[in-house]
């Protein structure tokens, strides 16, 4: 595997995908903006489950406090992907992770780095609310318990619950368990729950894939304002969702090898007003129009 | 709302850094699991090598007519188990004739006859019959039924007085109350609540949707039984069956209290017999030099007869879909 | 013609269906015979037995006797139980954590589950004699402590398989929420799968202690016997209700067996304490678990 410094590539290179055909050269002239930090460099990642190949040529960069969506039809490997990022996948039995992450230029997968290390510093959501059964407030202390962080705990807690946009809602009842919470809420607080030990990116697993609309908005809403002090990237299934929130968009999709094997593999990487409306790949338009998928 | 946002932390190198302790701790941690884990194994290897070595003196004076000589006679320095190993055998098979049909029936009851409030209780009920201890078992047995059985005992023996078979089985004098049989009947009662939550969780396991296709196809009760239940439990029911006589052979002290203790190969189900837990449980307190090692002996030719009852019964349920009766099995 | 024909196959599959479900009913009949007896007649010939006087006192020196009471037994038995919990219970639980969290399918732990199953089936008489053999004989020591290691060894494999079972139910999402926060392995077993599971395995735990307290052949041959209560540990014989009804079930004089009626019943109370705590607790976590 040839790696080639991002250093010597135009920032617009980096951003399209070099799997599929080259895309058009894209011209943003209304784009003078200084080229933003990059904390993912991802390079021919795939990973393998066995014999079997979940997802592959996957080599995109992601851009520090910007909102990266995955879209793309169920079973094509989104969620595969994004737990490649915290080495969530480490633990899942059986599972190989092949290619490279870079994450502020260091690798990620370097026998050296402690994965304990890397998912604090690159917090989750998950798909389904997963609460602890204990209290809201041992709920968001529990990462800064565990990582040593212990000082001044209620301040911490007050201002993840803040972040997370639930302190007015709960800050009379912290000793109550999280689990009498609405969806929405423990949606909420699991965020709060990744924000209190003061991660660096917040990946998000479908985090709204459980929720009503009205929740959606909210962490829609949410999102936008992390995005500021946070990296963001997030997986849906929903292309609504991905328009409204995010600045760039990785399109992946499943194939089907001559033995009839399915792995998901990256189409387009590129700007979300980009794919949405001028995608570069026929595959892309067609999922994007509802042809499938 | 405002909000005093922390700046997002320096990146520090992610191979260094705090928590290298946390890293130690944690394979430790893993180490003495896995260690309490193979625990299991130690213990197990121990108790072959130890008995076995404390009876190896036995087995070197007696040979290999320690299980085939059936004279078992301390006092004369014979120890021939044979007649041990049969007590045991006939009075555990006893006890799965009895005990068998009886569990499946309440097992059945529960599971495809008794409405929702009926089964509850009913379980309860199993259950309780599984906390009574075995000395209780023994304390009723020898004061209470062992007497009270016997005039019924030679009822029976007078009846079949003459026919084959039966007669073999059942007449014949002296008829006792505490005998084989008797040591059969408690061993029945003892093991009806273990029988039957297997086999009640093993009929559970059944897809309602093979039950409703059978009445759907206008089965009786009993022919979507013959039908769907039985067939998709039998390997399950095999093992708890199993695992069943692996709790007969290994019962010591009811049978020690009521199978009569005279070592003797017999037909006849009314004398009185004796079984290897019962001859060690008896006879160890008084007991010394070989005959001491030759009880231990006992105790690992118990061992490995229910080492092998009970690894053949895990085998079929591990082959099986039945995982979920090994839960039971406690 | 037909359907009169049709009617009477009918008649005899129904009647036969209402035969086997007669003997369902009929099987349940049948338990509840010797349960009812066997209650019944420890309960009336206990009950008249049992006072304070006869709880507390020490055992009668000479068997025919009535001046005594089971003081020492029940206190050897709670002693013996209580120090096989404190060995078998983390024991068990470690290796219950070993198996489902650590083990999984990897062959070690198919191996080790395979054989705490099969260590659940092996005689309590044997592992009494395994006992003797290894540590009796070893250090000439009859004690408490040595039936405590008997019984700890029956209670161990059950105390295992019953924590992973539990251990099991703890759902993933959980393990993962933690490890996203940086959690290691054993900080998340500690803080988060254990805590969840506890009521599960305090119940199992309870079911394991009841079994153990009816338990007489492990300590034929470990504890002794003795007439006075001995508190002592490791120095010195013991005496236990199993045993001690053991003893006296034998023994011609009625007021030996009226002793064992009163130890019998005893014993009992003392065994289903401990198991309708475990189902008080296993309801609770019923209950909580479906939340």
């Amino acid at each position: 595997m040839t790696i080639i410094p991002t250093g010597s590539r135009s920032m617009s290179e980096v951003w399209t995908t070099r799997s599929g055909p080259e895309p058009v050269e894209q011209a943003e002239p209304e784009q003078p903006e200084l080229a933003p930090e990059i904390v993912f460099e991802v390079r021919n990642l795939a990973v393998k489950y066995g014999s079997a190949v979940a997802v592959r040529d996957i080599t995109l960069d992601i851009a520090s406090n910007e909102i990266t969506a995955v879209i793309g039809p169920s079973g094509c490997g989104k969620s595969t992907f994004i737990r490649c990022l915290n080495r969530m996948n480490d633990l899942v039995p059986g599972a190989r992770v092949e290619g490279l992450v870079r994450y502020h230029g260091e690798d990620l997968y370097d026998p050296k780095v402690d994965p304990a290390q890397v998912r604090r510093r690159i917090g989750m959501v998950f798909q389904r609310p997963n609460p602890f059964p204990k209290s809201i407030y041992d709920n968001v202390a529990y990462g800064p318990r565990i990582n040593k962080m212990r000082r001044n705990m209620d301040e911490t807690v007050e201002r993840a619950l803040s972040q997370a946009a639930l302190w007015d809602e709960v800050k009379d009842k912290l000793k109550r368990s999280a689990l009498a919470l609405s969806g929405g809420q423990q949606q909420r607080l699991c965020i709060a729950r990744a924000l209190a030990v003061q991660p660096d990116v917040l990946l998000m697993d479908e985090p709204c894939s459980a929720l009503d609309p009205i929740a959606t908005a909210r962490i829609e809403d949410l999102m936008e304002e992390l995005k500021r002090d946070y990296t963001i990237v997030i997986v849906t299934h929903n292309m609504q969702q991905a328009a409204r929130v995010s600045d760039r968009t990785a399109f992946l999709t499943t194939e089907v090898d001559d033995s009839g094997r399915r792995s998901g593999r990256l189409v387009e990487f590129d700007r979300t007003a980009t794919i949405f409306t001028h995608p570069s790949d026929p595959r892309t338009e067609g999922y994007i129009t509802g042809r499938f998928g | 709302m405002s909000i005093d946002i922390a700046p997002p932390p320096t990146p520090e190198k992610l191979g260094e850094g705090r928590a290298p302790t946390g890293r130690t701790t944690d394979r430790v941690f893993r180490y003495v699991a896995l260690g309490a884990g193979l625990l299991v194994f130690v213990i197990l290897a121990l108790i072959a090598w130890s008995t076995t070595k404390e009876a190896w003196p036995a087995f070197k004076f007696q040979g290999l007519s320690f299980v085939w000589s059936k004279t078992w006679d301390p006092a004369h320095m014979k120890f021939g188990a044979l007649a041990l190993i049969y007590g045991t055998v006939v009075s555990s098979v006893i006890a799965l004739a009895l005990g068998v049909p009886v569990s499946l029936g309440i097992a059945l009851f529960v599971t495809e006859v008794a409405p929702d409030w009926v089964r509850r209780p009913v379980i309860y009920v199993v259950d309780l019959l599984a906390t009574i201890p075995s000395v209780v078992y023994g304390l009723w047995g020898i004061l209470v039924f062992a007497p009270a059985v016997q005039g019924f005992y030679q009822n029976v023996a007078d009846f079949f007085s003459g026919v084959p078979v039966f007669g073999l089985l059942f007449s014949g004098n002296p008829v006792v109350g505490r005998s084989i049989m008797t040591a059969g009947v408690i061993l029945a009662i003892m093991i009806v609540p273990i029988v039957t939550s297997i086999a009640r969780v093993v009929f559970a396991t059944v897809p309602s949707e093979q039950k409703e296709a059978a009445y759907g196809l206008g089965a009786t009760r009993w022919e979507m039984i013959r039908g769907a239940v039985l067939p998709h439990s039998r390997s399950g029911v095999v093992a708890g069956v199993m695992i069943g006589l692996g709790r007969a052979l290994g019962e010591t002290i009811a049978v020690a209290l009521v199978i009569g203790s005279s070592a003797q190969i017999t037909a006849r189900l009314f004398s009185s017999g004796d079984s290897m837990a019962a001859v060690i449980a008896n006879q160890f307190g008084e007991a010394a030099g070989i005959h001491r090692s030759a009880l231990i002996g006992l105790g690992v030719a118990l061992f490995v007869l229910t080492l092998l009852v009970n690894v053949f019964a895990r085998w079929i349920v591990s082959r099986s879909a039945h995982e979920v009766a090994t839960g039971a099995v406690r | 013609m037909t359907a009169s024909m049709l009617t009477s196959s009918d008649r005899s599959r129904q009647l036969r269906s209402g035969l086997a479900t007669g003997f369902m009913i009929l099987s349940f009949l049948i338990m509840l015979v010797p349960l009812v007896l066997i209650v019944g007649y420890v309960l009336q010939r206990g009950a008249g037995i049992i006072s304070w006087d006869f709880l507390t006192r020490d055992l009668p020196i000479i068997d025919r006797s009535a001046d005594g009471g089971i003081g020492p037994a029940i206190v050897g038995t709670l002693l013996i139980v209580g120090v096989a919990t404190l060995m078998a219970v983390p024991l068990g639980v470690l290796g219950g954590i070993y198996l489902n969290e650590y083990g999984g399918n990897r062959r070690t732990a198919v191996v080790v589950r395979f054989l705490a199953d099969v260590m659940t089936g092996v005689p309590s008489v044997v592992m009494g004699l395994f006992i003797y053999t290894i540590w009796v004989l070893r250090f000439h020591n009859q004690s408490a402590f040595a039936g405590s290691l008997a019984l700890g060894c029956l209670m161990l494999p059950v105390v295992i398989r019953t924590t992973e079972e539990v251990l099991r139910l703890v759902p993933a999402e959980q393990r993962d929420a933690s490890y996203a926060l940086g959690g290691r392995k054993a900080t998340t077993i500690g803080r988060i799968v254990v805590p969840a599971a506890v009521p599960g395995v305090l119940s199992g735990a309870l079911l394991a202690i009841a079994r153990a307290a009816g338990e007489t052949a492990p300590l034929l041959f470990a504890i002794g016997f003795t007439t006075r209560t001995n508190t002592n540990l490791f120095h010195g014989s013991n005496v236990a209700l199993p045993f001690l009804i053991f003893r006296n079930a034998t023994s011609p004089f009625t007021a030996a067996q009226d002793l064992a009626w009163g130890a019998a019943l005893t014993l009992i109370v003392i065994v289903f304490v401990f198991t309708l705590l475990a189902r008080l607790v296993a309801a609770r976590f019923d209950r909580r678990s479906r939340a």
